[in-house]
């Protein structure tokens, strides 16, 4: 393996504007190192996949039946964590906006990640608060919740048990109410003293406050704000607020039985 | 017998030999460097490249795993396309026919279907590597945001092929999906303002994606056509952009 360790210096040309690759002396040649790697890779997937595919067939059900709706209608598996947000969101917010949230909020990352540290190798020291939010993002709201669609949701979208039978006449009592209905809030709402759309209004603008509140309490201690600059916090805080809304939900549901928070004639949150 | 040196040289300092292999086989720097730089595949690569980047438990190979899943997914789509009418009468019988009639019929299904479902798999674990790793801080930020789309491409590729068998589990996994399409604001006839710009269920966003109000015969046509042809080839073209930015944007990423 000694003559492996031939060393160059890359040529400043040959990279684009910005790049800043530094001079970097361990060096091996790509063939054979790189390609044989790729090769042997190549031929273990290539192996499994054929095996894999020797031994299970792709489902194929009855023949499409508009007139004969299944119970459940599940989505393909990795759209199950959107199907399965459907419990705690109306459709436009989680079919839709959450979605394409998602997908803006991961393009945005390199743009609001101004620490210029543990750039291509694995820490978790040197960025605790990116990596905490990326895996609980990941494996709690999305790898989680996939999971719960595709093993735990039975007819009607009821909760199941993986050993439990599926009884499509299941009753569950639908207890669920809006946040103005509910205890500490029933005052204001019934007899109404506010319309309902101000309760849910003031709780979501107070929700999203946080934001503010702790950038001007912490600016002048905290060097992460310091950093970020307005901008960058503010997207950053609206997409922590935003992804953090699906737990809070999730919580508000199973636990107190409330559906929405602010309920307007036009959309419910 | 004639002498088998003498005929291996004839062989490769023939014109025809030359003009196809420009350079030597033996273990030389200069033929290691060649055979990347003259090689029309492997000048993918750089010639050379920085030692931890060969390292499995820095890139897991997921990267080379998604473009492998989606070669596969061409190769075996494009078989299953000789066999396959999209149309509402003859789609779940060419299923059918695939499973029963066809010489290696249903492995090329399957691997088509595994494959697809591994990909999937395979980008989101990419994905995780690329932000363990911090390989999306400058200068590649840019690739990053075509990662995220080439990821949004592979869902909507796999979702598309899940209505092409064109059985119960299609078509309600597709009804399921595209309901979403109904409620969006403005656009859709059952979101929000959806009255306010007019939209109607006939006339909306989800009647646009599947050609009518029920995932019927002319949504089957639909996402076959976005199946098979329009959405191969945007992914095509952002896999090379992806790959490209790669080397451009100074090699895969490593400790500064």
């Amino acid at each position: 393996m000694a003559e492996v360790k031939e060393n160059t210096t890359p040529k400043p040309a040959a990279q684009s504007a910005g790049a800043h690759e530094p001079a970097v002396t361990d060096r091996v040649h790509v063939w054979p190192y790189l390609v044989r790697n790729e090769f042997i890779c190549s031929i273990i997937v290539m192996v499994i996949l054929t095996v894999w595919s020797i031994t299970i067939d792709a489902p194929l059900e009855e023949p499409a039946n508009p007139t004969q709706t299944p119970n459940p209608s599940k989505a393909p598996w990795y759209f199950l964590g959107l199907q399965e947000m459907l419990v705690y969101f109306d459709p436009w917010f989680a079919g839709v906006v959450l979605p394409s949230l998602i997908i803006v909020g991961l393009m945005v990352i390199p743009y609001v990640d101004v620490n210029p540290k543990g750039n291509g190798y694995y820490t978790f020291r040197e960025r605790p608060f990116a990596v905490t939010m990326f895996l609980f993002g990941f494996f709690f709201l999305w790898i989680s919740l996939i999971i719960t669609g595709v093993f735990f949701r039975g007819p009607g979208w009821n909760l199941f048990w993986p050993w439990e039978t599926w009884d499509p006449h299941l009753v569950v009592a639908l207890t669920n109410i809006d946040l103005p209905a509910w205890g500490p809030f029933k005052w204001m709402g019934n007899p109404k003293i506010f319309g309902v759309e101000v309760i849910g209004f003031v709780l979501i603008a107070l929700y999203f406050s946080t934001a503010f509140v702790f950038y001007f309490l912490r600016r002048d201690t905290n060097d992460m704000i310091r950093q970020l600059g307005p901008m960058r916090y503010g997207i950053v805080a609206f997409l922590f607020l935003t992804m953090m809304s699906l737990p809070i939900k999730v919580v508000l549901r199973l636990a107190f039985n409330i559906k929405n928070v602010w309920v307007t004639p036009w959309f419910n949150i | 017998m004639p002498n088998m040196n003498e005929l291996k040289k004839r062989i490769v300092e023939s014109q025809l030999w030359r003009s196809m292999f420009r350079h030597d086989y033996p273990d030389t720097p200069r033929n290691r460097v060649l055979q990347i730089m003259a090689n029309v595949w492997l000048h993918l690569h750089p010639p050379k490249i920085r030692r931890h980047a060969i390292k499995l438990r820095f890139t897991w190979c997921m990267g080379g795993i998604t473009f492998l899943m989606f070669l596969v997914t061409v190769v075996t789509g494009v078989i299953l396309m000789f066999y396959y009418r999209p149309v509402a009468e003859y789609a779940y019988a060419d299923m059918k026919y695939l499973q029963f009639d066809i010489p290696f019929g249903m492995i090329m299904r399957n691997m088509h279907r595994w494959a697809a479902h591994g990909m999937v798999i395979t980008v989101w674990l990419h994905m995780f590597r690329v932000f363990m790793t911090g390989s999306y801080k400058p200068p590649r930020e840019f690739n990053w945001v075509v990662g995220v789309v080439l990821l949004t491409i592979t869902l909507l590729l796999s979702f598309t092929g899940y209505l092409l068998p064109w059985d119960q589990l299609s078509i309600w996994a597709v009804t399921v999906g595209t309901n979403m399409a109904r409620a969006t604001p403005f656009v859709g006839s059952e979101g929000p303002f959806g009255e306010v710009v007019g939209v109607t269920p006939r006339y909306d966003a989800r009647a646009f994606l599947l050609g009518g109000t029920l995932v019927g015969p002319p949504a089957l046509l639909r996402f076959y056509v976005l199946h098979c042809i329009f959405l191969p080839i945007l992914i095509s073209l952002l896999m090379i952009v992806h790959f490209w930015r790669i080397r451009k944007d100074g090699g895969i990423s490593g400790p500064l």
